[in-house]
């Protein structure tokens, strides 16, 4: 059992982590598609949703092939500063937020594109500059989306596998992921393993679910 | 009136619509204290109003308020909506939704990028809290209050930050007929006690009967007619 403790928790840091990156990231690109006009921005909202529906294999591939020590990145990185991440918990961390970003972004696009404009305007006309009037006014109001949106891509990033597998690997207790290491389990026949990590991983989906659902349908802007 | 102008507008600007192209050229001078656009929906007040608030930029022109150039596209000035110091008071109020009415009131008072905290003290706040009668509403949130109260709480947020005028868009058009008249003679009482100027607009003839110094007649993105207020009702 001890293995199915170490992958949840090295789930749980890596998915964690996605969603943090995945707040700055996905608020800020979901703020800029939703209030600045400029050319090619469907293209943009275009590329930006292409992990949703994209084989995860397929962008870890792509990752690899931008990270790996050959790539244009990789090799930078590693030349400037010694950094490799391939077959690390980092580079996991890197793949799972690329695969849960549309579903942040996406969420909140459409909920600042839902505020009422007005009341931006009225912030400005009181005497409120651009940044306060993003912290006071935009993100306040948007915010229960945006963290559904956020809780959907945290249990998204929990179970991500082909992304996470091309990149990091499955490297017990460094890269080995809950969702990986039921693969693993099977492949190697330990049933009692695998379903133990099977429940484990329904168990902490279901408790984000529960939780965005009860923050979906929520009232505008609520109490407090 | 002391012979001062206290609005110079001389502004034009064209909106590609989807119904159409509409073109705004609106001109007129006033030393009104109480200045009413009046005009048919359609016809480019909100959309002047908004130009003098510096919430949407006009191709060309001017704009002068009480002496001082806010716009001017020839010599590159254009004021921030944030400096202008106007108050302005939108058609539903626009008041935030998160916040309770001490708060909206507050909002103006704090510039930073934090909202002021629900029991936040200040002598203006109180003032204006306590001259609309708000008090027993003042912990609530806007979607709680009756339309007289988000109007008042519009309005006390609008003043609190003392400014040089104050401009109102159709602010008695969701209110009920007995509320509006109320409301009217409290705006006009407002307006005397403070000294401040006020430019309100309006498609309903009632308003200009009841609070205008001077009507500006817009139709159709352009002057038709500015007269001092008994010559237009006369009509």
């Amino acid at each position: 059992m001890d293995g199915a403790w170490i992958a949840l928790t090295l789930t749980l840091k890596v998915a964690g982590w996605a969603t943090a990156l995945n707040l700055v990231l996905g608020v800020g690109v979901g703020y800029m598609l939703a209030r600045k006009r400029f050319w090619g921005r469907d293209l943009l909202d275009a590329a930006f949703t292409l992990p949703m529906v994209m084989p995860p294999t397929v962008l870890g591939y792509y990752l690899l092939v931008l990270i790996g020590s050959q790539g244009p990145l990789g090799s930078w990185l590693k030349q400037q500063f010694g950094i490799n991440l391939i077959f690390t918990w980092q580079g996991a961390v890197i793949a799972a937020t690329i695969v849960a970003f549309p579903l942040v972004f996406k969420s909140a696009r459409a909920a600042f594109e839902s505020i009422d404009p007005q009341l931006e305007q009225a912030a400005r006309v009181l005497g409120v500059r651009e940044w306060g009037v993003f912290f006071r006014v935009s993100l306040p109001l948007a915010w229960r989306s945006i963290l559904a949106g956020l809780l959907l891509a945290f249990a998204r990033a929990t179970g991500e596998f082909g992304a996470t597998l091309m990149v990091a690997g499955s490297i017990p207790g460094k890269t080995q992921t809950l969702s990986i290491a039921v693969y693993e389990a099977v492949q190697a026949g330990q049933d009692d393993v695998a379903g133990a990590l099977v429940l484990v991983t329904s168990v902490t989906c279901m408790a984000v679910l529960l939780a965005a659902g009860r923050l979906v349908p929520g009232r505008v802007a609520g109490q407090g | 009136m002391g012979g001062v102008v206290v609005w110079d507008i001389d502004v034009a600007k064209r909106f590609e619509q989807a119904k159409g192209r509409f073109d705004l050229m609106v001109r007129f001078q006033s030393q009104s204290q109480r200045l009413v656009l009046f005009g048919p929906s359609g016809a480019g007040k909100s959309q002047t109003l908004k130009i003098i608030a510096a919430l949407t930029r006009p191709d060309r022109g001017r704009v002068s308020l009480a002496g001082e150039v806010v716009f001017d596209d020839r010599t590159g000035i254009n004021l921030a909506a944030q400096d202008r110091r106007l108050a302005y008071v939108f058609q539903d109020y626009a008041l935030f939704p998160h916040l309770t009415v001490r708060q909206n009131i507050a909002f103006g008072l704090r510039l930073g990028w934090r909202n002021p905290p629900r029991d936040i003290a200040n002598e203006a706040v109180d003032r204006w809290i306590k001259a609309f009668g708000l008090e027993p509403v003042e912990r609530r949130y806007p979607e709680q209050l009756a339309g007289g109260q988000r109007q008042r709480t519009a309005l006390a947020r609008a003043l609190v930050t003392q400014p040089r005028a104050l401009l109102l868009d159709e602010p008695f058009a969701a209110l009920d007929r007995n509320l509006r008249q109320r409301l009217r003679s409290e705006l006009s009482d407002l307006q005397q006690r403070l000294g401040l100027p006020v430019l309100l607009i309006t498609h309903d003839e009632e308003d200009v009967r009841h609070f205008a110094e001077e009507v500006v007649h817009l139709e159709d993105g352009r002057v038709v007619d500015l007269s001092a207020a008994c010559e237009m009702v006369a009509t």
